[in-house]
């Protein structure tokens, strides 16, 4: 920036005169020039001489020049002098326009002049005192003083300038919410109630209208469609899902593979100084892990006679064994001698009975006992910790020793069984018999009766409350000593206690031999309702075992149609139904039983099951000898199904108890068959060996849909207990209609099979007859026919003579002309 | 005329599964019934209403069209109900085996 230039012109000029205007400036002589004076020189105003160019160097000669052309007219007159004095050649003519010295124009008069006024000099003086003061500053306002500061100011300059390309920006985005509200009137529910009746037709209306003509013009057109639709319905069901139906429910527990059965415990009396089998099983039906097994000395019956002594002296037993403790029986109950059969008493699971050797019930109370057997569980840890010691170590725990329980009674000898009683039941408590095989309403709601067969040949029926004496006793009463009891046992069958007679006895005789059938063992009907599923026997309720009495003054009252009918199996093989209801014998007045409704010999050695499936009341399955054979009860021509001989011989059998086609046979070298219906019916399923002895009992037992076991007991006196797998112990979908139309299948078997017996005995007959008839027809032949065949016969070798001899050539063919040419 | 009326529905009746047939007037007041009387009004009360509302529903979507015949199966049995201008027949069948 070009700094303005500041011109102070200091010079002053000097005028001609001798006074000079301006101090200093000797040399300026203002002049005035007219107009004319300009134009001879060149000098006009605002022409030649301007604000920028306000001087003109004029020459020396032109003055002169024109000095003398005008004299004194000439405006250089004044300066004429100076002039001629000027040394150098060109003066210096100004302009002034400001008048500064008086008058427009102005001459410089020196050649010093000239040079200072076209080159200007500054001077600059100063006061001599003020050389080398001290200088005093002094602040002044920048913006007060005009021109006091310089300023740079900033301007945009484009080549510094960056556009911005990339802008790094962040954002959040937030929802749009609105909140609104709005009042609304609340209506608050009130119950109201309205009555109506349906609008219906009086029966005159009704008849009416069912004769109207539009009616039965309706019902003609619509009963078209809706029977065809009902058809529809009949012929299929459209809308079944058949997947579904297809496949097999799933949701197994357990590996769906594993069909055999699993050792779970097995206990074995230890103590015993003999050896002995079991006979009988039954677990308990109301506490869970609790089993009873009867046990008898394995001795035959010559043996038996010889030690009879020893074996006196030792108590035969029941014994309860539990799952908490494999070596010590909870419980012992005592017989007088070797229990073959016994059953826990279905109303009351603290009376069991039983069926001794020697032909005695035995019965047993274990009311004051129930309490211990009840916690059994809870004693389990303990035992647990006995177990663990050797046998000679151990010492016998008061509270751990098993408690012997004595029998409360036992059956009279004399009008008992003879012999060993092979099965004993209880009869349920919704019917009772009385002497003559009547049936009855129960009257004291729980059971009271039982029935035991036996090796005599014999079905007594028993009946566990006192009885009136038929006859006036009193005398005999006096005379009978009166027993002593041990204190310990109670005394509620004291009434029965060696004096208990049958209500009556069944013989089952074979016609005229004196030969009877030897049941081992019943089955009876089953098909009523129970009165009473197991009745628990609160504290402080009277317990009706302990009251029997009670129930005896009710009337009986008889029930109809009830099927007296049962089955029996027999020592020999067979299988009899027979009926327990007495008639009266014309002949001799008496009361006899019933003949058995049919006998079949099925089985090769002692039936030694008999019973009836859980699922159907009407199928019984008899084991015996060497085969399996399924009944139906109705059904009299033969088994439904029978199998062939086994290679073993068949010792044990039981149903299972979920599984309507399934059902366990135990052999005599310890294996367990397991037949299914569904899957094979000419051989077992599956075959499992247990032990190395003869199977004695199978006793299935359900503890809940998860667990289910099965009581093994063999002719070594082990129980072995085995859990049932998933597979068999759960039912496949329609397991039950597939077993059940099975059995249909087998009964339309037999009724067919029957049928063809009769179809082919009528064929015999026909065909018999009509080789008789054909007999017959050729004796009928009349004479002449037979002459008139003979003539034919005849002929006809007449002719076949002519032909053989034409062709032969021995006879001439005449011809034959036919008569009328001839003629 | 009254014989043919019973032997209509007898024949109806005597279908396999059938569980009750009645004959209703077109207000929905039974005429004819075999089952009892609070099962046949309650019947017949919901039937007309579904039967009308069927018909409406028909004739809405065309209204030349008419509804002949309605069905409904149900996880028990199947209903079937044949309408008329003036009566409708109501057949209640079991069609499981």
């Amino acid at each position: 920036m070009a700094p303005k230039q500041k011109q102070k012109k200091k010079s002053s000029r000097g005028k001609k005169s001798p006074k000079p205007i301006l101090a200093g400036h000797p040399e300026i002589y203002p002049l005035v020039l007219t107009t004319k004076t300009q134009e001879i020189f060149n000098c006009r105003i605002d022409e030649d001489v301007t604000d920028e160019q306000p001087y003109k160097l004029i020459n020396k000669e032109d003055i002169f020049e024109d000095l003398r052309n005008r004299a004194a007219v000439s405006d250089f007159h004044p300066v004429k002098k100076i002039v001629q004095e000027y040394p150098g050649n060109e003066l210096l003519l100004v302009y002034d326009k400001d008048f500064k010295y008086g008058l427009n124009f102005y001459l410089i008069g020196t050649e010093e002049g000239k040079e200072n006024y076209l080159n200007i000099t500054y001077m600059i003086s100063q006061k001599r005192i003020e050389f080398g003061a001290p200088v005093k500053f002094s602040d002044q306002n920048a913006s007060s003083v005009k021109d006091a500061y310089i300023e740079c100011t900033a301007y945009p300059d484009k080549n510094f300038t960056l556009k911005q390309l990339e802008k790094d920006v962040g954002m959040q985005v937030i929802p749009q919410i609105k909140d609104i509200s709005t009042q609304t009137e609340w209506t608050y529910p009130k119950n109201a109630t309205i009555q109506y009746y349906p609008r219906e037709f009086s029966e005159e209306e009704k008849e009416t209208l069912k004769q109207s003509r539009p009616l039965v013009d309706f019902l003609n057109n619509a009963s078209i469609s809706v029977e065809i639709a009902l058809q529809q319905n009949e012929i299929m069901n459209t809308f079944i899902d058949d997947w579904k139906y297809l496949a097999e429910e799933e949701g197994t527990f357990g590996d769906k593979t594993d069909t055999h059965l699993k050792e779970y415990q097995s206990f074995t009396d230890l103590h015993s100084p003999t050896e002995k089998m079991i006979t009988c099983i039954s677990w308990h039906p109301t506490i869970y892990g609790l089993i009873a097994v009867s046990v008898a000395v394995r001795l035959s019956f010559e043996d038996r006679v010889y030690f009879s002594g020893k074996l006196l002296l030792q108590p035969s037993l029941i014994l309860f064994w539990s799952f908490s403790d494999p070596i010590h029986p909870q419980l012992m109950l005592e017989s007088p001698d070797d229990i073959f059969c016994f059953k826990f008493c279905p109303s009351d699971p603290n009376i069991i009975a039983g069926g001794c050797i020697n032909g005695q019930i035995v019965l047993w109370d274990i009311t004051a006992h129930a309490d211990r057997i009840e916690n059994i569980k809870a004693g389990g840890s303990r035992s647990k910790k006995a177990t663990l010691k050797p046998m000679f170590l151990l010492e016998p725990e008061s509270n751990k020793e098993a408690m012997y329980i004595r029998h409360c009674a036992v059956s009279s000898i004399e009008s008992g069984h003879k012999k060993v009683i092979t099965d004993i039941h209880w009869l349920s408590d919704t019917f009772e018999i009385n002497r003559m095989g009547s049936v009855f309403e129960n009257r004291s709601g729980i059971c009271c009766q039982l029935v035991t067969c036996s090796a005599d040949c014999t079905i007594c029926f028993w009946d566990i409350r006192p009885q009136k004496p038929l006859t006036p006793q009193t005398t005999e009463k006096k005379k009978e000593e009166s027993i002593e009891i041990p204190f310990d046992v109670p005394s509620t069958f004291l009434h029965l206690d060696l004096s208990w007679k049958p209500l009556s006895k069944i013989r089952l005789s074979k016609g005229e031999t004196s030969l009877d059938h030897c049941p081992t063992r019943i089955s009876l009907n089953e098909d009523h309702k129970t009165l009473t599923q197991s009745k628990t026997v609160k504290a402080g309720e009277m317990n009706p075992y302990h009251n029997l009495e009670s129930g005896m003054a009710n009337l009986l009252k008889p029930i109809d149609d009830f099927c007296t009918k049962f089955f029996v199996g027999t020592e020999d093989g067979e299988v009899i139904y027979t009926d327990w209801k007495m008639e009266k014998d014309p002949e001799t007045g008496r009361h006899m039983p019933k003949k058995p409704v049919s006998i079949h010999t099925i089985h090769d050695g002692t039936v030694h099951t008999i019973q009836r499936s859980p699922f159907y009341n009407d199928i019984i399955l008899t084991v015996g000898g060497w085969n399996v054979a399924i009944w139906k009860e109705g059904v009299m021509t033969g088994p439904l199904l029978q199998s062939c001989c086994a290679p073993k011989m068949y010792t044990s059998g039981h149903w299972s108890l979920t599984r309507p086609g399934v059902f366990y046979i135990g052999r005599e070298d310890g294996y367990i068959d397991i037949w299914d219906l569904l899957e094979k019916t000419h051989e077992p399923a599956q075959s499992q060996n247990i032990c190395i002895t003869m199977i004695t009992y199978i006793k299935p037992w359900i503890f809940s849909a998860k667990q289910q076991f099965i009581a093994i007991a063999d002719y070594y006196g082990t129980l072995h207990i085995l859990e049932i797998p998933w597979t068999l112990s759960r039912p496949s979908t329609n397991e039950m209609t597939s077993v059940n139309y099975y059995f249909e299948r087998e009964v339309k078997h037999l009724e067919y099979v029957e049928q063809r017996k009769n179809i082919r005995e009528q064929e015999k007959k026909e065909m018999e007859l009509e080789m008789e008839k054909k007999k017959i027809k050729t004796y009928q032949k009349s004479k002449e026919q037979m002459e008139a065949e003979l003539k034919m016969d005849y002929e006809s070798y007449l002719e076949l003579e002519k032909t053989v001899l034409i062709n032969l050539g021995l006879l001439k063919v005449t011809e034959k002309g036919s008569y009328m040419d001839v003629v | 005329m009254i014989f043919l009326v019973e032997e209509t529905l007898k024949r109806i009746q005597s279908h396999k599964g059938v569980i009750g047939t009645m004959v209703v007037n077109a207000e929905g007041i039974p005429i004819r019934t075999t089952l009892d009387n609070s099962t046949t009004v309650q019947y017949a009360g919901l039937l007309h209403q579904l039967t009308m509302k069927a018909r409406s529903t028909v004739r809405d979507i065309d209204p030349q069209n008419d509804l002949t015949f309605l069905r409904i199966r149900s996880k028990k049995h199947e209903i079937m109900v044949a309408p008329d201008k003036e009566y409708l027949l109501i057949v209640i069948q079991n069609p499981c085996e």
